[in-house]
């Protein structure tokens, strides 16, 4: 293993890191609830009229992200490079996934860290190691 | 009231997730090559996020009732159990794939990128199959054998 210290960008990292933490918690302490997004997405497929609303809100506070951020700075630019075929299986996999598995990086990984929930340190601990291996074996294995 | 909290903390949580560089896959994916040039931001974005929702969290967990007087409704701690695991491996597979978790894909569909509409459209197709398959178990449960 070698550090890419060329892309490491760790105060952008620990500062962003900082804003989804207040988002985490400010969530929690408004609205009483867990800001996880997979759940929060899943949610619309059932609707239940009483909790449409702010799961929409969401969802459109995250959409509106890149143009609110854009009218201070430049909106950095997304290297995106899979493939047609990867980013629908990529979808279908993280789609059923984080249902079976109650959540994703956010629930689990930072709301449910945050609350030391052993669930979700398994949880996390699960996905990392698959996040690991399937870039292993598309990068070092079947490149 | 509640909507426009709702809105302004999926704003921030969006916010966040651009000023740290997790909307950018080509990011994530680098933190998970662990075998290649390895990028530990991820590790960073993770563990200011937690420093701050450890504090946050210790207040929340204590109250009954938020600070807009809504029911609390934090998950009660429950055993780990095969489903758990199972989940998490099929979204890791799907992350490593692609570089794309539910937040940074939605934030990358805001700012226009048509893979994040694919992957979001797929995922959603996911999370439909999976409330599909949920529902005929629980038909089949319910009828007597």
């Amino acid at each position: 293993m070698h550090v890419d210290w060329a892309q490491f960008t760790p105060w952008a990292a620990l500062a962003g890191g900082i804003l989804i933490g207040l988002a985490s918690i400010a969530f929690a302490l408004l609205l009483g609830r867990i800001a996880g997004i997979s759940g929060i997405l899943a949610g619309l497929l059932r609707p239940q009229k009483s909790d449409l609303g702010w799961r929409i809100a969401f969802v459109g506070g995250l959409l509106a992200a890149p143009f609110i951020y854009s009218l201070a700075d430049t909106l950095p630019a997304l290297q995106i490079d899979t493939s047609l075929p990867l980013l629908v299986a990529a979808g279908l996999l993280v789609g059923l996934g984080t249902r079976y598995g109650s959540g994703c990086t956010s629930g689990h990984g930072v709301c449910g860290l945050s609350r030391f929930s052993s669930r979700s340190l398994v949880a996390t601990l699960t996905f990392m190691a698959a996040g690991f291996n399937t870039v292993f074996l598309l990068r070092h294995v079947f490149s | 009231m509640y909507l426009l909290v709702s809105f302004a903390v999926g704003l921030l949580f969006g916010l966040g997730l651009i000023v740290s560089g997790m909307e950018n896959p080509a990011k994530v994916l680098g933190f998970l090559d662990l075998a290649g040039a390895w990028d530990p931001s991820l590790a960073l974005v993770m563990a200011g996020a937690i420093a701050v929702g450890a504090l946050g969290f210790a207040v929340a967990g204590r109250r009954a009732r938020s600070w807009l007087g809504l029911p609390m409704r934090l998950p009660a701690e429950r055993p780990v159990d095969r489903r758990l695991v199972a989940g998490g491996l099929l979204f890791g597979a799907g992350w490593g794939l692609a570089g794309f978790c539910p937040g940074p894909a939605v934030v990358a569909l805001g700012a226009g990128y048509w893979q994040a509409g694919v992957f979001v459209a797929s995922m959603l197709v996911g999370m439909a199959v999976y409330e599909v398959a949920e529902r005929l178990g629980a038909r089949r449960a319910l009828k007597p054998s």
